[in-house]
C-alpha cells in the first residue's frame, strides 16, 4: 500500500515554518496532586519530539498547557517570538488565539459536521486556498467520497486521517498530538503511521506528540522525552533512548529485560550469565545490568565455549521471532531468562542451549552506596 | 438634563403599562381594585350591579393563599384597593398585618350591627352564616341532636361527617368552643368529636351531606347555606337529592346560640381608590346587594330588615352565637394546634 | 534552581486560592445561579425573622405524622414510577409485541394531564357515588356501604396511584432514552455469561441507565414534594399541608418558612446522598458500536401480558380523564365559552412558551458556565437553584413577591425622587413575577436536561474547537447548540407543559384580570364546580398534548452516534 500523497499546500506557509515551541520550566498542579513539576520542552520547526512515558505521567497535561486548554500555572511558554502563556502572573492566550493544531486521542470529530465540515471548521469562510486544499487533500487520501458523510459512518482509520486533516487545516505554527493512535485497530496501526509520519515530514511543522507506546515514538519521533512522576527523565534520539537508557526505568519502558544483580570482581563484573567489563566501576561496587531479551545470542547445540548453557522452559514462535524462556538450572526451578530470537528458532523443552551476551548491549546500572 | 429625565420617565410609563403595571396607569379613572378569597363568577353579579349603580369598574383577581403576603411586600405601592374575604380568620390575619386602614362612613355603620365589623372601622361583615348540623331525616329524630357538646355522646359513635379540622370554618368553630369551654374543655370535646366521627375527615361541607344520603353517617356538620346551594342545584340535580335526605339543625338553642362567621370586605392601607373603596363596600352593604347575598348565595344578610331567602326562612328562626368575632379569630391558632394535638384529622379509632 | 518541594507547593497553593474564587465563568454562572436561587433565599430568609415557635407544638403532636406520610408519599411515588417508568421503557425499546409502535409514544400522554385533575376524575369515578361502585351496586344489589368492602380513594393509596400515574412518563422518557443509548454488545456479553435476558435487564441495563432513571425518579418525587392541591384532595397530611397550616391557620409565615427551609435542606441531602453513592461510578459506553435493538419477539400470554402493562398507565392515566373531561366540556360547554376562553388560552401559551424559553436560556447558561467555570461555589449555587422544583409553589411565590416588590419600591422611590413620576409595581405587578416564578421553580427541569445533554458531549470537542480558532462563544453556537438541539428541545417542551398545568405561582403572582386556563379550572373547582370548567382542563390537556407528542417522537430518533439525534 502506498502512503497517499500530499499537495505542496499542505505545508504550513513559509513564515509560520520557522516557529518553535518552547516550554520553559513549567509545573501543575490539581489541587494539591502535582503532575508536572519544572519541565522545559522545546521543539524546533521541522522537528517532532515525543513525549513517553506511563498514563499519569504528566504528558497530556503538557499539550493542554501548551494548547492553552488548561491556565499555566507557573513557567512560561512560547511560541516562535509569542510568549503565549505566562505562568507569573502574565497573560494567558486564549486557545483559539494561539494557532496550534491539536488532535485528540479520540479524534473528537465533530458528529453533527459531515467530513468536509469537519475539515475546514477552523477555516475563515472566505479562505478558498485553504477550503480548496481540503478537497484536494481529502481526494488525494482516498476519502474523497466521504466528504459529505458523517464521522460515525468512518472506520477507524479514517476518522483518524480526518482528525489529523482538520488539526492541519488552519496551516497551525505548531502542531500537537495526544496518542494519536492508540485508538486504532493494531494491524491497521503500523499503516496509518507510516501515512501520517508522510504527512508531517512533509509539513514541516514542529509537532510535539503524546505516546505511551515506545515503538511508536521511536518511530515516528526526531527525539524522544521520557517522562516519569511529572519530570523528564531523560531526552535523547531514539537511538540513545534504546541504548543508553539513563535509568532502570527508561530501559524497561521497551519491554520486560533480564535483570542481573553483579559485584565488580577482579575487574570484571561477575554475574549469572558469565562475566563482563567492569566498565570503570570499583572493585567490589554492586550493579545491576540489564540484557534485552533480543541482546541474548542462543545457539544449540549447547557447548562449553558457545556461552552459558541453560535449560529451555518454554519457546512459542511469533512467526518473524521465537519467544523463549530459558532456566539457569536443570528444570524452571533456577533464575529465569526471557530471550527473543529472529527466525524461527525451536528448541526441544528440556533441551540445552548455549547464552552469550554481546557486551555494548549490556546496559549497566551501578547500584548507589548504602 | 430635563430631557433625559423626562424621556426616561417615558419609557417608565410605556413599561408599566406594556406589562400592565395597573396602579397609577389607571389610578384617574374610576375604578377600584378588588382583591378576592371569592369566586370572581360567584361575586360577578354583586359587582355588576355596583358597576351600573356607580359608573366604577371594578377589576377583581381571585387568590386564597398570600394575598396578605402580596399586599404587605407592595407596601405603598400595592395596586389592591380593597378586599373581599368569606372568613373572620382572614379578615383579622390581614388587620394584624397591618395592612388595612380604618374606614370611617356613617352609611356602614347603618348598615352593619356593630358585632359584624371592627371597632375601628377596619374591616366589615357582609353576610354572616350558621355552621350547622344537616342531620338524617330517617336516622336521627327531631330533638336527639340539640348542641355541638351532644356531638361527643357516645350514641352517635360511628354517625358523624365533617371536612378536616384544619379548614378555616371548623378552626372558627374550635375557637368558638375555646371561647367557651377553655382550652382544655375544648380538647375534651374535639377529642370525642373524633371518637364519634364515621370516617377520616374528608371532603368538603357538600360532601359531609352527600355521606349522610348514601348512608356513611348521620350527622353532617356544614354551613348553612350549602343546603340552600344544594336544594336549588339545577345543574345538579342529584345534589337536590342529598339535601332532601337531611334536616338542617340550628344547635345550642336552648342556651348562647348557633356558631357564626362572616363574609367580609376590607379597605387597604395603600387603597389609590379610596373613595371607590368605600363607595364598594357600602353598596354591598346595601338594600340591593344584601338581597342579592340572601337570594343568590341563600347567606344571612348582615343589614337588620333585609330579608333572608325564603328557603332560609324555610329552616325557621334560630338564635345566633353573639361572641366577639375577634375573639374566634384570636383563639384560631389554639384551635389549629389543638387540631394537631387532638389528632382530629386522623380519622376515628387512631 | 528552587528546591522541589517549593516548587511543587507553589501550584498547588495557587490553584487551590483559584478554586475558590470564581472565574470569569463561574462568576457569571455564580450570578445567574443566585439571580434563579434568589425566591429560595428569600424564603430562607423569611424563616429567620422571628415568630412563635411552632416547633415544639409540631414536635409533640403532628411533625413524625407529617414526615411518616411524607415519606411514605415520595417513596410509593418513587417506586410507582420506577416500575411504570423502567418497565414499560425496557419493553418498548427491547422487546416486539403487539401495539408497541403506538406504546412508545402514547406512554408519554399521561404528563399532558394536570395531577388535579386526574386526581378529581379518580375521586368522581371511584368514590361511592361514583360511577363504578355504583355499578357494583347494581349488579351485586347492595343496598350501602356496610354491604360491601371498597378501597377508599380519598387516601395514601389514591393520592399515590394518581400522582404516580401522571409522574412516571419522565422516568419513561429518561429511562427510555439510557436504553436505546446501551450498546448491544454489553447485553449480549451478558447473555453469553450465561444470565438470561430478565437478569441481563436486571444486572446490565438497569445499573447501566441508573443515572437517567434516578433523574427521572428524583423529578417525580420533587413534584410530589411540592404538591399541595392533590394531597389535600385526598385528604393526606403531608410536610407540605404543614407549611400551609402553620401559615394560614396559625397565620405563621415565618414559621411556614421554616418548615419549607428544612424541606429544602432535605431535598439538598437526597440529592448529596445520591450523588455520592453514584461516586467513581461512571457509567461510559464502553463499546461504540452501533447496531439495530435487538428486540426480543414475545408471544402468546407474554406478549399480552407485556400489551396489557404497557396500556394500563395510558388508558388510566391519559385516556380515562381525557373522555371524562370531553364528556363534561360538552354538556357545559357554553359557561367556559362566556368566560373569554380564547383570551385565557392564549394568556396560558404565550406565558408558558415565554417561561419555556427563558429557562432553557438561563439553563444553558448555567450548565455551560458549570462546564467552562471551575469551582466549587457556582456549582453549589446552581444545585440550589434547582430545588426550587420541590419547594410548594405558594412558599415560593412568597419568595418571588417579597424581593421583587422591594425592587419595585426602590425603583419607585428612585424615580419618584429624581423624575418626579412613579413607576409603581415595574415587575411584582406585571407577568413578569410568573415568569421568574416560573423560571424558579423549573430551572431543575431544563438545567438538568441541557447538563445531561452537555455531558454526553465530549470536552475533547471544546478543545478540538478552541485550538481550530473559535472562542467559547463560537464553541457554544457551532458546536454545543447544534448537538444539543434534542436536549434544548425536550428541556423547553417539558418545561412549557409544566407551566400550562402549574396553579399556585400562577394564582399568587397574576396581575388583575390575568386568568390563565389553570386559575380558570381553579376558580370552579375550588366551588365544585369542576365540570363546568371542563372544556378549560381539556384545553390544557390539549396544549400540553402537542409538545409531549414531539418529544416522544423526538427522542425516539435519537441514537447514539447521532449524538443527540439531529442532522439534516
Amino acid at each position: 500500500m502506498t502512503s497517499p500523497m500530499i499537495p505542496p499546500a499542505a505545508a504550513p506557509t513559509t513564515m509560520s515554518r520557522a516557529d518553535g515551541l518552547h516550554m520553559l520550566n513549567v509545573s501543575h498542579a490539581f489541587g494539591d496532586h502535582t503532575v508536572v513539576s519544572g519541565v522545559s520542552v522545546f521543539v524546533n520547526p521541522g522537528e517532532l519530539v515525543c513525549l513517553l512515558g506511563p498514563s499519569g505521567c504528566g504528558k497530556t497535561t503538557l499539550l493542554r498547557l501548551a494548547a492553552g486548554l488548561e491556565d499555566l500555572q507557573v513557567g512560561r511558554i512560547t511560541i516562535g517570538e509569542d510568549t503565549v502563556a505566562d505562568g507569573q502572573g502574565g497573560a494567558q492566550m486564549p486557545p483559539e488565539k494561539r494557532n496550534v493544531g491539536l488532535m485528540f486521542q479520540d479524534f473528537a470529530l465533530f458528529p453533527h459536521l459531515t467530513v468536509y465540515e469537519n475539515i475546514v471548521f477552523g477555516l475563515a469562510e472566505k479562505d478558498r486556498t485553504r477550503r480548496e486544499w481540503a478537497r484536494d487533500t481529502l481526494t488525494t487520501m482516498g476519502l474523497g467520497d466521504y466528504a459529505d458523510a458523517f464521522p460515525h459512518t468512518l472506520s477507524g482509520g479514517q476518522q483518524q486521517r480526518v482528525a489529523l486533516l482538520r488539526a492541519l487545516a488552519p496551516a497551525p505554527r505548531v502542531l500537537l498530538l495526544d496518542e494519536p493512535f492508540s485508538g486504532l485497530d493494531v494491524n491497521r496501526r503500523a499503516q496509518i503511521r507510516q501515512d501520517t509520519f508522510q504527512i508531517l515530514s512533509r509539513s514541516g511543522i514542529a509537532t510535539l506528540m503524546v505516546t505511551h507506546d515506545p515503538e511508536e515514538a521511536m518511530f515516528m519521533a526526531d527525539r524522544i522525552m521520557v517522562m516519569q512522576h511529572g519530570r523528564i527523565v531523560q531526552s535523547g534520539t531514539p537511538v540513545e533512548i534504546y541504548f543508553h537508557p539513563k535509568t532502570v526505568f527508561v530501559a524497561e519502558l521497551f519491554g520486560p529485560v533480564n535483570r542481573l544483580d553483579c559485584r565488580v570482581e577482579n575487574g570484571a563484573l561477575v554475574s549469572a550469565l558469565g562475566r563482563f567489563p567492569a566498565n570503570g566501576l570499583a572493585e567490589g561496587a554492586e550493579a545491576q545490568v540489564l540484557v534485552r531479551p533480543e541482546a541474548l545470542n542462543l545457539s544449540q547445540p549447547a557447548t562449553a565455549d558457545a556461552g552459558i548453557p541453560l535449560t529451555v522452559v518454554s519457546a512459542r514462535s511469533l512467526g518473524r521471532s521465537t519467544h523463549l524462556t530459558l532456566s539457569l538450572g536443570d528444570d524452571d526451578a533456577g533464575p529465569l531468562f526471557n530471550a527473543r530470537m529472529p527466525g524461527v528458532f525451536l528448541p526441544e523443552i528440556g533441551s540445552r542451549v548455549s547464552a552469550r551476551v554481546a557486551p555494548e548491549h549490556l546496559l549497566i546500572f551501578p547500584k548507589s552506596a548504602p | 438634563m430635563p430631557h433625559m429625565k423626562r424621556l426616561f420617565a417615558a419609557g417608565l410609563v410605556a413599561a408599566s403599562t406594556v406589562f400592565g403595571a395597573t396602579t397609577w396607569a389607571q389610578a384617574a379613572d374610576q375604578e377600584v381594585n378588588l382583591y378576592s378569597y371569592r369566586q370572581p363568577f360567584l361575586i360577578k353579579p354583586l359587582l355588576d350591579a355596583f358597576t351600573k349603580e356607580t359608573g366604577i369598574k371594578v377589576n377583581v383577581v381571585f387568590a386564597k393563599k398570600g394575598m396578605l403576603e402580596k399586599i404587605k411586600a407592595a407596601g405603598d405601592n400595592s395596586p389592591a384597593d380593597a378586599v373581599l374575604t368569606v372568613d373572620i380568620g382572614r379578615l383579622y390575619a390581614l388587620k394584624e398585618g397591618g395592612v388595612l386602614q380604618a374606614v370611617k362612613s356613617d352609611t356602614l355603620e347603618k348598615n352593619i350591627p356593630a358585632h359584624f365589623r371592627d371597632p375601628e372601622g377596619l374591616w366589615f361583615g357582609l353576610t354572616s352564616r350558621a355552621r350547622v348540623a344537616l342531620v338524617s331525616k330517617e336516622r336521627v329524630k327531631p330533638g336527639e341532636l340539640t348542641s355541638y357538646e351532644d356531638l361527643t355522646d357516645p350514641k352517635f359513635k360511628g354517625r358523624i361527617c365533617v371536612r378536616s379540622g384544619k379548614n378555616a370554618y371548623n378552626v372558627a368553630l374550635i375557637a368558638s368552643m375555646i371561647a367557651h369551654h377553655g382550652e382544655e374543655g375544648a380538647e375534651k370535646w374535639l377529642q370525642g368529636v373524633k371518637a364519634n366521627l364515621a370516617r377520616k375527615p374528608q371532603g368538603n361541607d357538600r360532601a359531609q351531606a352527600k355521606a349522610v344520603y348514601e348512608g356513611v353517617c348521620d350527622i353532617a356538620i356544614t354551613n348553612n347555606y350549602y343546603m340552600g346551594k344544594m336544594m336549588t342545584n339545577d345543574e345538579k340535580p342529584e345534589q337536590k337529592k342529598w339535601a332532601a335526605a337531611v334536616r338542617l339543625t340550628y344547635l345550642n338553642q336552648g342556651d348562647r346560640g348557633n356558631h357564626m362567621n362572616v363574609s367580609g370586605a376590607a379597605v387597604t392601607k395603600s387603597a389609590k381608590n379610596k373613595e371607590a373603596a368605600v363607595k364598594l363596600l357600602e353598596f354591598l352593604s346595601g338594600d340591593a346587594a344584601q338581597k342579592i347575598y340572601a337570594e343568590d348565595n341563600q347567606e344571612y344578610p348582615v343589614k337588620p330588615g333585609v330579608p333572608y331567602s325564603k328557603l332560609v326562612q324555610s329552616w325557621g328562626d334560630f338564635k345566633a352565637d353573639t361572641l366577639s368575632l375577634e375573639k374566634i379569630a384570636k383563639l384560631r391558632p389554639a384551635a389549629s394546634r389543638l387540631v394537631d394535638k387532638v389528632g382530629f384529622d386522623d380519622g376515628p379509632g387512631s | 534552581m528552587p528546591h522541589p518541594a517549593a516548587v511543587a507547593d507553589r501550584p498547588a497553593t495557587r490553584y487551590q486560592l483559584a478554586r475558590l474564587i470564581p472565574d470569569r465563568w463561574g462568576i457569571i454562572t455564580l450570578a445567574v445561579a443566585l439571580f434563579v436561587a434568589t425566591p429560595l433565599i428569600a424564603v430562607a430568609t423569611i424563616a429567620m425573622t422571628p415568630a412563635p415557635d411552632i416547633w415544639r407544638h409540631l414536635y409533640n403532636t403532628v411533625l413524625f405524622g407529617y414526615v411518616e406520610r411524607t415519606v411514605m408519599l415520595i417513596g410509593g411515588i418513587g417506586l410507582g414510577t420506577f416500575i411504570i417508568g423502567t418497565g414499560t421503557a425496557w419493553l418498548v425499546t427491547m422487546c416486539r409485541f403487539p401495539g408497541r409502535g403506538l406504546f412508545n409514544w402514547a406512554l408519554v400522554l399521561p404528563l399532558a394531564v394536570p395531577t388535579y385533575i386526574l386526581a378529581f376524575v379518580f375521586t368522581d369515578q371511584l368514590e361511592y357515588a361514583g360511577a363504578v361502585q355504583g355499578t357494583l351496586r347494581e349488579i351485586f344489589g347492595w343496598r350501602n356501604r356496610q354491604d360491601y368492602w371498597f378501597p377508599e380513594i380519598r387516601s395514601m393509596g389514591g393520592a399515590i396511584t394518581v400522582m404516580t400515574l401522571v409522574l412516571y412518563p419522565y422516568v419513561y422518557l429518561l429511562a427510555r432514552a439510557a436504553f436505546l443509548e446501551q450498546s448491544v454488545c454489553v447485553l449480549e456479553v451478558s447473555r453469553t455469561l450465561g444470565k438470561s435476558a430478565w437478569q441481563s435487564f436486571w444486572n446490565v441495563a438497569l445499573p447501566l441507565a441508573r443515572p437517567a432513571i434516578v433523574v427521572g425518579m428524583t423529578l417525580a418525587m420533587m413534584e410530589a414534594l411540592n404538591d399541595f392541591g392533590t394531597v389535600d384532595f385526598f385528604g393526606v397530611k403531608t410536610f407540605t399541608a404543614g407549611i400551609y397550616d402553620v401559615w394560614l391557620n396559625m397565620d405563621n409565615i415565618s414559621g411556614a418558612a421554616q418548615l419549607a427551609s428544612v424541606l429544602m435542606i432535605f431535598v439538598v441531602v437526597l440529592v448529596v446522598l445520591e450523588r455520592m453513592a453514584r461516586r467513581g461510578q461512571r457509567y461510559h459506553h464502553t463499546s461504540s458500536k452501533i447496531q439495530a435493538l435487538p428486540s426480543y419477539r414475545l408471544r402468546g400470554i407474554k406478549a399480552m401480558l407485556a400489551a396489557v402493562f404497557c396500556a394500563l398507565p395510558i388508558l388510566f392515566g391519559f385516556v380515562l380523564p381525557a373522555s371524562v373531561l370531553v364528556s363534561y366540556a360538552v354538556v357545559f360547554f357554553d359557561v367556559t365559552l362566556q368566560a373569554n376562553y380564547l383570551t385565557i388560552t392564549l394568556n396560558s401559551i404565550s406565558l408558558s412558551l415565554g417561561a419555556a424559553v427563558i429557562a432553557v436560556a438561563i439553563g444553558l447558561l448555567l450548565a455551560y458556565g458549570l462546564r467552562m467555570g471551575s469551582g466549587p461555589l457556582p456549582r453549589a449555587a446552581v444545585r440550589f437553584a434547582s430545588i426550587g422544583y420541590a419547594v410548594p409553589g405558594a412558599v415560593l411565590a412568597i419568595g418571588v413577591i417579597v424581593p421583587m416588590a422591594g425592587l419595585d419600591n426602590s425603583i419607585d422611590a428612585f424615580s419618584e425622587r429624581v423624575f418626579g413620576v412613579s413607576t409603581g409595581l415595574l415587575f411584582s405587578g406585571t407577568v413578569i413575577a410568573i415568569l421568574y416564578g416560573y423560571l424558579a421553580r423549573f430551572l431543575a427541569l431544563s438545567f438538568g436536561t441541557i447538563e445531561a445533554g452537555l455531558g454526553k458531549v465530549s470536552r475533547n470537542m471544546d478543545g478540538a474547537a478552541r485550538t481550530l480558532g473559535a472562542n467559547p462563544f463560537q464553541t457554544m453556537s457551532r458546536v454545543h447548540f447544534p448537538l444539543l438541539r434534542t436536549s434544548l428541545l425536550t428541556a423547553g417542551l417539558l418545561v412549557f407543559v409544566d407551566c400550562m398545568k402549574e396553579l399556585p405561582i400562577t394564582i399568587i403572582l397574576r396581575p388583575f384580570g390575568y386568568d390563565t386556563l389553570a386559575t380558570f379550572v381553579f376558580q370552579y373547582a375550588s366551588d365544585e364546580l369542576f365540570e363546568e370548567s371542563a372544556l378549560g382542563a381539556l384545553t390544557i390537556v390539549a396544549a400540553g398534548l402537542i409538545p409531549v407528542v414531539i418529544l416522544a417522537l423526538t427522542t425516539l430518533r435519537s441514537r447514539p452516534g447521532h449524538a443527540g439525534g439531529g442532522h439534516p
